[in-house]
């Protein structure tokens, strides 16, 4: 009987004392107002430099105000939140960044005559000129593009989890995996070599040829692997019990995957493959080596040089007119919207499938 | 419309480890058998053997014979989902399909197997939403996920998808070891009821629920960790929980071992 104590008499307060509300505000403002004195008196920067000394400012003071009223548990547990709320803000910076840079910048050129004209016969001295031709290029070649990598990559990604045995399915994994790691360029030089010099000239009266199709050919290879390893991760995360149910009521194991599984990951797989096509849209190299880039509109695919939005804003902003930058701007915050645009829709037509709670 | 089930020298593995070994045990028809034992001696490897889940997982085989009125379910020949679908299974826990409404849960086993008309899936639906004492609880939101209903209600509907496809036989697999106790009692009645038209094997660890609702009682148990599992004893449930011919049988019943 000697390990059981009993209980201490003694009454245990549950209360404990606490900075009052307006305490961290104070804080915040006193540091700031030090970090502003420090740097406007010292003469060493400008308002960044206020922001961040304030910042760490703030942590300090907190902690030491938190220590002495509320004890160490207490301010241990104030910094650290203070530390993620800023890793969030600081996460968020560069993006917002970008946001209002692509907006502030491209909105001098965003008007009828960008969507509506190409850069065909546009001198240096010229403002006018537009993409249209580059907004076409994009769409044919993510477009055809998805149409052979979603198929494939969601029947590839089916075959490893629910067919594939032993080394086949393994070197399959194997192999997905390494293609993640491509770069872009390699993927072009690949469809360069392998389409455009030995199979286009059997089309094209034994002359080689660029074309918009063999751009969606290299972007193919990029979007593939992503396509493969996130449908893989959502199949994968389909309980099994799911599947048992299915077999378990007679159905066949391919009607099961085709109206249960399928349908259960189906807004994890529209998300991956939204994540290929916005990488697949904003790559500049295999289009520039295979599709050639041009001024002119070509709405053939299959013939001839295609631009795209990423190559229009890469040529655009090299370019030596002083009206240039301001479409290769424009022409960004075109593509960002597009890539947006698509997601949004993508993700509203999954959810259309899922049954509201 | 009941079926009997004959199992002679069943003997189940998973990869090089073997389950279960020898069970020969007959199953008459529109009767319920509760099997019970400790964990681990094989009771949930032997129901899923019956209907074929068990060679599922990778690696896992049966040997022997298994004959449901004379036809052997493991003959080269035999389509396994029309197996399948002559024998329904309900698992441990509630799995309704979460992408399809309540609706489309019960007469998903009709639809997946190409029944198409509207009349013909309402009526199924209803019927099976019934017998399952669903209905009245369900009926006006039919279209709402079947996700949504609580956990004794969603085993409810898995039960009403599983004889929406008229099986022959209902195989459940602890069935309300995830519920409460009036969740329990309304899936016990309904075992009962559906006893009239179909042959139900239950495993069980609730020896009060064996009892219960079973016809007979099969009692397995392994000698060690690692042994396959064995059938002990197989009689009427008043027998074996009342005398016991078997003194294994007894200390379990008991409750002195397991």
């Amino acid at each position: 009987m000697s390990t059981l104590t009993t209980p201490s008499p003694r009454a245990v307060d549950l209360r404990a004392r606490r900075l009052p509300g307006y305490a961290p505000i104070g804080i915040a403002a006193a540091a700031l107002a030090l970090a502003a004195a420090a740097v406007y008196g010292g003469g060493i920067g400008g308002p960044v430099l206020v922001v961040v000394l304030g910042a760490v400012l703030y942590l300090a003071g907190l902690y030491a105000a938190s220590n002495a009223v509320e004890g160490r548990r207490a301010a241990r547990n104030r910094t650290w939140s203070a530390l993620i709320h800023s890793a969030f803000v600081l996460a968020v910076l560069p993006l917002a960044s970008v946001v209002w840079t692509l907006v502030s910048k491209g909105a001098e050129r965003l008007d009828g005559n960008f969507f509506g004209t190409s850069m065909n016969n546009i001198g240096a001295r010229d403002p006018n000129g537009g993409a249209y031709h580059a907004i076409v290029g994009t769409l044919e070649q993510v477009g055809i593009a998805t149409l052979i990598t979603v198929p494939l990559g969601i029947l590839c990604a089916i075959y490893v989890v629910e067919y594939g045995r032993g080394r086949f399915a393994f070197a399959i994994r194997f192999f997905v995996d390494v293609m993640t790691g491509i770069p872009s360029i390699v993927s072009g030089l690949f469809v360069l070599a392998f389409w455009v010099l030995i199979v286009s000239p059997v089309f094209n009266d034994g002359r080689p040829g660029f074309s918009g199709f063999a751009a969606a050919l290299a972007l193919s290879v990029l979007m593939l692997p992503t396509i493969v390893r996130s449908t893989e991760e959502m199949l994968r995360l389909v309980p099994a019990p799911l599947r048992e149910g299915a077999y378990a009521l007679g159905v066949p194991k391919w009607k099961t995957i085709l109206r249960v599984v399928l349908p259960t990951a189906l807004p994890g797989i529209v998300t991956g493959v939204m994540l290929a096509i916005a990488r697949a849209a904003g790559e500049t190299a295999p289009v520039l080596l295979v599709a050639g880039g041009g001024a002119a509109i070509n709405l053939n695919p299959f013939e001839n040089n295609q631009s795209s939005l990423a190559l229009f804003v890469y040529q655009q902003a090299g370019d030596a007119s002083r009206y240039a930058p301001a479409r290769a701007w424009t022409a960004a915050l075109t593509l960002v919207a597009l890539v947006l645009i698509l997601t949004v829709a993508a993700k509203l037509l999954a959810r259309r499938n899922q049954l509201s709670r | 419309m009941a079926k009997r089930i004959e199992a002679t020298n069943v003997t189940a593995y998973y990869g090089a480890f073997k389950a279960i070994e020898n069970i020969n045990m007959t199953v008459e028809p529109k009767t319920v058998t509760a099997l019970i034992g400790p964990s681990g001696c094989g009771k949930s490897t032997f129901l899923r053997s019956i209907n074929r889940m068990h060679e599922v997982l990778p690696g896992a085989r049966v040997e022997g014979s298994l004959t449901i009125d004379g036809q052997d379910v493991y003959d080269r020949d035999v389509d396994v989902t029309a197996v399948r679908r002559m024998i329904g299974m309900v698992f441990q826990r509630p799995n309704p399909f979460p992408t399809m409404s309540i609706f489309e849960n019960v007469v998903a086993g009709l639809r997946l197997n190409g029944v198409k008309k509207k009349s013909v899936l309402t009526d199924a639906a209803e019927k099976a939403l019934r017998a399952a004492n669903l209905w009245d609880e369900v009926k006006d939101r039919l279209g709402k996920p079947g996700a949504g209903l609580s956990g004794g209600q969603q085993q409810r509907l898995c039960i009403a998808r599983t004889i929406a496809v008229e099986p022959q036989v209902v195989l459940m697999d602890e069935p309300c070891s995830a519920l409460d106790p009036i969740s329990t009692l309304a899936i016990e009645e309904l075992m009962f009821q559906l006893k009239d038209q179909y042959t139900i094997i239950i495993v069980t660890h609730n020896m009060q629920q064996a009892s219960r609702v079973s016809d007979r009682t099969a009692f397995f148990s392994i000698e060690k960790t690692g042994d396959p599992g064995r059938l002990i004893e197989y009689d009427n449930t008043q027998k074996i929980f009342t005398n016991p011919s078997v003194k294994k049988t007894e200390d379990y019943i008991t409750g002195r071992f397991g």
